[in-house]
């Protein structure tokens, strides 16, 4: 009752003296009441302009309950009060001034106000100086980032506000330089937004070069005579028949401002002489003598001359008008010095951008090479060094990644599961590698080519059956949480954590390869079994087994490599001989038998595959394409490789 | 007294005879000559079949007799298809085209006809224009010779490459592999001007000629049949006498040749690019019985089951390779095809499109371990040809050769 009176009494000294200072936001919004209710984006901005300005306390709360269509009308009165539902028919009452609770009334007394989208945005924006200066630092960040998104000019003044008064460096940091970005777009004068550019120069962030860009866009146009007009900010004067302008392009530009009459295409030809058909023939040419260009021209011309078709420009109206026409690029910003400005600090970005695209570029070719250097590792050893074409080694690599897969089934952990998977797709794939060499290889080892081709047997044997057990689609091998994501160096280099996961385990595989091969006992006797198979035997090396364990040893580091692979790509059946190829090549271009060969193989492969592909971004396939002819090529000038053996280990 | 060619190699009469035999055959049964036994698709299969024969003889000369094992010969295969497709493609499309310019009021010029053939053919890779490598599309004899030209070409400039720097042996045939593979790659692209994945269809059509499919198959039939007798005898010419005996020469141990002072690049170069012709002949003739050719055709893999049926079959002896591309093709027909019966083990159904491939793997491996003669070293128990008894010694310089020569009796 004391509130209806107190409302009553507001009232009447509204409208007694509407000039005096409100003191409370209920009289403010009393005060725009009639463009609250008519809720017009046309008119509301007053009403939202004297709350945001009223220095109520208040205020933004009543802006945010208004954008959010909590704000509701009292019928009987016009006050405002923000609500929350209760239950299905009633509201829970709060006021604006105390923020206290009024009490639960039913839906009936009350009108909400339904603000429009237009409306909200002009409300949204107003609320931005109280969130730019709330005091809660992540509500102030939020701000920053949607003013960053969708600033517009009224919103300088209320950031150069909030930046003297922001105590955290960081959040003022941010401030600043959104401070900086608005004011090239928006800024009051040429001179504040060329100051506020020089600040970018060399910067890589994104945000600085979408505020550049669109002051540099440009919109072609032309002019009569030969001179661009001089209140043109000018970008670049075109010359018709030049690379930028085609001709056609020109003088299509021509016919599209009304400069001059359209060219005759060839269809157009063709149908307006379909439609004059008189007797067979067309201005005096039979229709049967039409399919040649000349015979044409000569039947329209008769008919221009009848005057039955618009006549059309000839060639030497064409030229005439393409050269009585000046065509340019103007910008669409006035200020040539705001242009020159931007040019110069975009210049500077792009240097800068090129330079870390190549660092990009160059730690993707490293994850690259690290890829197909695992990938030919165990061929390293296999073909490498004991000589035996494996063209199963890719069913390996396949048969590790579905290890993985198959573990990944059982154990849900992602973490321990690929702790797990490791060993064992090693033990599945050295369990295999030494079945087949004691099955297939070792009566084979005089016959190198027949090797290829009965492991080529096996391997389509073990596609095959793959795809019979685990199906045609691909199966995921999900890697642990904490090997999303990315290492983001900034806006431009960036590498994910698998791809450096990727390359620290070819850093392993490689030291376990030479502690291997030149520590221990194992590798003194593959290397002397290699050189020599019968004089290790008569030292008392078993040759068989030394094999044996060789070539397990190198199939079972192929099993690895399939966990790692597999959890960059998909695993399928086909996974192997993607890689079989490409493993093969690395292994030969590097040089046969020799691990350093191996990892300059890869790195050059990788580098080169990544080099060719900046040239030509879109294509991949073509990069692979003169990725191979480069390595044909190579071949015949190194024909063993990088690093080529010499002398005895060489072999023949 | 110098026997005549004939004589020293009695194969050529016998498998002549058969092929001509199995020719008749086949055209009796089929639905346009005869008694209509055979069904047309079927017919086209026995087609591809000789094709296939023709190109596995190509590789014995390369691999079985050169000691080459390319695994690109495929990709020559399919050149030769591509060739052969473009002008089917043009031609076909060209009549479709004019046909349904006829009806319009005006006779179109000759660049209207052009570009509406680009739009038919290059509409699916969103292009009409035509690649400059169309430029002799429109021509039949041109594009004939480039069946021959364009595989042996290339076939000249990369062996020529390979063989020079001496690159032998296993690293010469992944050189070969990643040829087929760059090639194939390439192919795969939108740009090569070639219709990337879609590659070229409705090859099976002759343009401008109205008969049914019954007849063309059988034409066909015809024309690989000539095609393989030409090959077979050309190849046995070839390994026959003193030339033959120089390539196995480089075969069994190519470093002796060259000291013997013969140009052992020279004779490789020769028979990798006779070869690589028969196979884009082959190809040529394949293509337009299979209706359809892709950049997948010229995958690696088909290279290497190239060198899987001639091992099949037997290298080093001409019918050998053609025993083993015409079992395993059509066996692999059958099994894929499914029309071979399951196999219910009572635990688990074996069915064949699946497991084929296991069976052909294991196969191949068994055929490599314990028959490194082939399908072929049965036709030595008859003819009582065996290699020599060394009782364990050494066979040569080059220990995987079979030097047959010494296992003559």
């Amino acid at each position: 009752m004391i509130r209806i009176l107190r409302a009553a009494l507001l009232f009447l000294a509204l409208t007694a003296f509407p000039a005096t200072a409100q003191d409370t936001i209920q009289e403010v919004l009393q005060a725009h009441r009639e463009t609250i209710e008519a809720s017009s984006r046309r008119t509301i901005q007053p009403a939202i302009d004297a709350i945001r300005d009223s220095g109520h306390p208040a205020a933004p709360l009543v802006l945010e309950k208004w954008e959010a269509r909590d704000m509701w009308q009292r019928t009987e009165d016009g006050l405002f009060f923000y609500v929350e539902p209760e239950g299905r028919n009633d509201l829970k009452v709060f006021d604006f001034d105390t923020a206290s609770e009024i009490g639960v009334f039913s839906k009936d007394g009350f009108d909400q106000l339904k603000p429009n989208s237009g409306i909200r945005a002009l409300i949204a924006s107003a609320l931005v100086k109280f969130q730019l200066t709330d005091p809660d630092a992540s509500k102030r960040r939020d701000a920053l980032a949607a003013l960053a998104r969708n600033g517009n000019a009224g919103h300088l003044p209320i950031l150069r506000d909030a930046i003297a008064e922001e105590p955290s460096v960081g959040i003022r940091q941010q401030m600043e330089r959104l401070e900086r970005l608005l004011t090239i777009q928006f800024g009051a004068s040429d001179d504040e937004r060329i100051e506020a550019m020089t600040y970018f120069e060399g910067d890589l962030g994104v945000d600085a070069r979408a505020a550049l860009n669109p002051i540099l866009t440009t919109t072609r146009r032309v002019a009569p005579g030969t001179e661009v007009p001089a209140d043109v900010n000018l970008a670049a004067r075109l010359r018709p028949g030049g690379e930028e302008l085609s001709r056609e392009a020109a003088y299509d530009m021509l016919v599209a401002a009304n400069l001059a009459p359209a060219r005759l295409t060839n269809s157009d030809q063709r149908n307006a002489l379909q439609a004059n058909i008189v007797d067979g023939s067309v201005g005096g040419v039979p229709v049967a003598d039409l399919d040649s260009p000349a015979a044409r021209d000569r039947a329209y011309a008769a008919l221009e001359a009848a005057g039955t078709v618009p006549s059309a420009a000839t060639t030497d109206e064409v030229d005439a008008a393409l050269a009585g026409h000046v065509f340019f690029d103007a910008y669409n910003e006035r200020s040539a010095a705001v242009t020159d400005a931007a040019n110069d600090v975009l210049t500077s970005i792009e240097l800068k951008v090129a330079m870390n695209q190549f660092i990009d570029l160059t730690l993707d070719a490293l994850s690259l090479a690290s890829i197909y250097f695992l990938a030919a590792i165990g061929l390293a050893i296999t073909f490498g060094v004991m000589g035996v074409i494996n063209m199963a080694h890719g069913e390996f690599i396949m048969m590790g990644a579905y290890t993985g897969y198959v573990v990944q089934q059982i154990i849900p952990n992602y973490t321990v599961s690929i702790i797990v998977a490791i060993p064992m797709a090693f033990a599945v794939t050295f369990a295999a590698g030494v079945a087949m060499e004691r099955l297939i290889i070792r009566w084979l080892y005089s016959r190198p080519l027949e090797t290829l081709l009965a492991t080529f047997g096996v391997s389509i044997a073990l596609q095959q059956i793959a795809k019979n057990i685990f199906g045609t689609q691909a199966r995921p091998l999900t890697s642990p949480s904490w090997l999303d994501g990315q290492m983001a160096f900034n806006d431009i280099v960036a590498i994910s954590y698998i791809r450096i996961a990727i390359f620290v385990l070819a850093l392993i595989f490689l030291a376990f390869f030479l502690f291997l091969m030149k520590k221990t006992r194992l590798g003194l006797e593959t290397r002397a079994v290699t050189q020599n198979p019968r004089m290790a035997s008569s030292m008392g090396i078993n040759p068989d087994r030394v094999n044996m364990l060789t070539f397990g040893l190198g199939s079972g580091i192929a099993g690895i490599a399939g966990v790692a692979i597999g959890l960059y790509a998909k695993v399928t059946s086909e996974l192997g001989s993607d890689y079989i190829v490409q493993s093969f090549m690395t292994v030969v271009v590097g040089g046969v038998g020799n691990i350093w060969g191996t990892l300059l193989g890869a790195t050059m492969i990788g580098f080169l595959q990544k080099g060719i592909e900046w040239f030509n971004p879109s294509n991949t396939l073509a990069a692979q394409t003169y990725m191979i002819v480069f390595i044909i090529i190579f071949i015949q000038f190194r024909p063993r490789g990088i690093i080529a053996l010499k002398g005895r280990a060489a072999g023949d | 007294m110098r026997q005549s060619f004939i004589l020293r190699n009695p194969s050529i009469l016998i498998f002549l005879a058969c092929l001509a035999a199995f020719t008749v055959i086949v055209t009796l049964l089929s639905h346009a000559y005869g008694t209509a036994f055979i069904s047309t698709s079927f017919v086209k299969t026995l087609g591809k079949t000789l094709c296939l024969c023709l190109v596995a003889i190509a590789m014995d000369l390369v691999w079985g007799y050169c000691g080459i094992l390319s695994l690109g010969h495929f990709a020559f295969f399919g050149l030769g298809g591509y060739m052969v497709g473009m002008w089917l493609m043009y031609a076909r499309t060209e009549l479709i085209v004019a046909g349904s310019m006829a009806n319009a009021a005006i006779p179109p010029t000759p660049q209207e006809v052009r570009d509406a053939i680009g739009t038919q053919i290059f509409g699916v890779v969103g292009s009409s224009e035509f690649p400059p490598i169309w430029m002799f599309a429109h021509s039949f004899w041109a594009q004939m010779a480039l069946v021959v030209l364009i595989p042996g070409a290339l076939a000249l400039v990369f062996g020529w490459l390979a063989f020079r720097s001496r690159v032998t042996g296993v690293y010469l045939s992944i050189l070969t592999q990643a040829m087929t593979l760059a090639l194939s790659l390439y192919l795969f692209q939108n740009e090569s001007g070639l219709r990337g994945n879609n590659g070229l269809s409705g090859l099976q059509n002759l343009p401008g000629v109205s008969a049914s499919q019954d007849y063309i198959s059988v034409w066909f039939l015809w024309a690989s049949a000539v095609a393989l007798g030409l090959g077979y005898v050309l190849a046995a010419w070839v390994v026959s006498g003193k030339f033959g005996s120089v390539v196995r020469g480089i075969r069994d141990d190519e470093a002796r040749v060259r000291f013997l002072g013969y140009s052992v690049e020279g004779y490789k170069l020769f028979v990798f690019t006779l070869t690589a012709i028969i196979a884009g002949i082959a190809g040529a003739l394949y293509y337009p019985q299979a209706g359809i050719i892709n950049p997948g055709e010229v995958a690696p893999i088909a290279s290497i089951y190239l060198a899987v049926w001639v091992a099949i079959g037997g290298r080093g002896r001409l019918y050998g390779a053609v025993i083993g591309a015409a079992l395993v093709s059509l066996v692999s027909t059958w099994f894929t095809g499914g029309q071979v019966p399951s196999v219910n083990l009572g635990f688990y159904r074996i069915d064949w499109v699946d497991w084929w491939l296991v069976l052909l793997g294991l196969t191949f491996v068994l055929v490599t371990l314990f028959a490194p003669k082939g399908i072929g070293g049965l036709f030595d128990l008859v003819t009582e040809r065996f290699a020599p008894n060394r009782h364990g010694a050494n066979y040569g310089p080059d220990q995987g050769s079979l030097l047959e020569k010494e296992g003559r009796k």
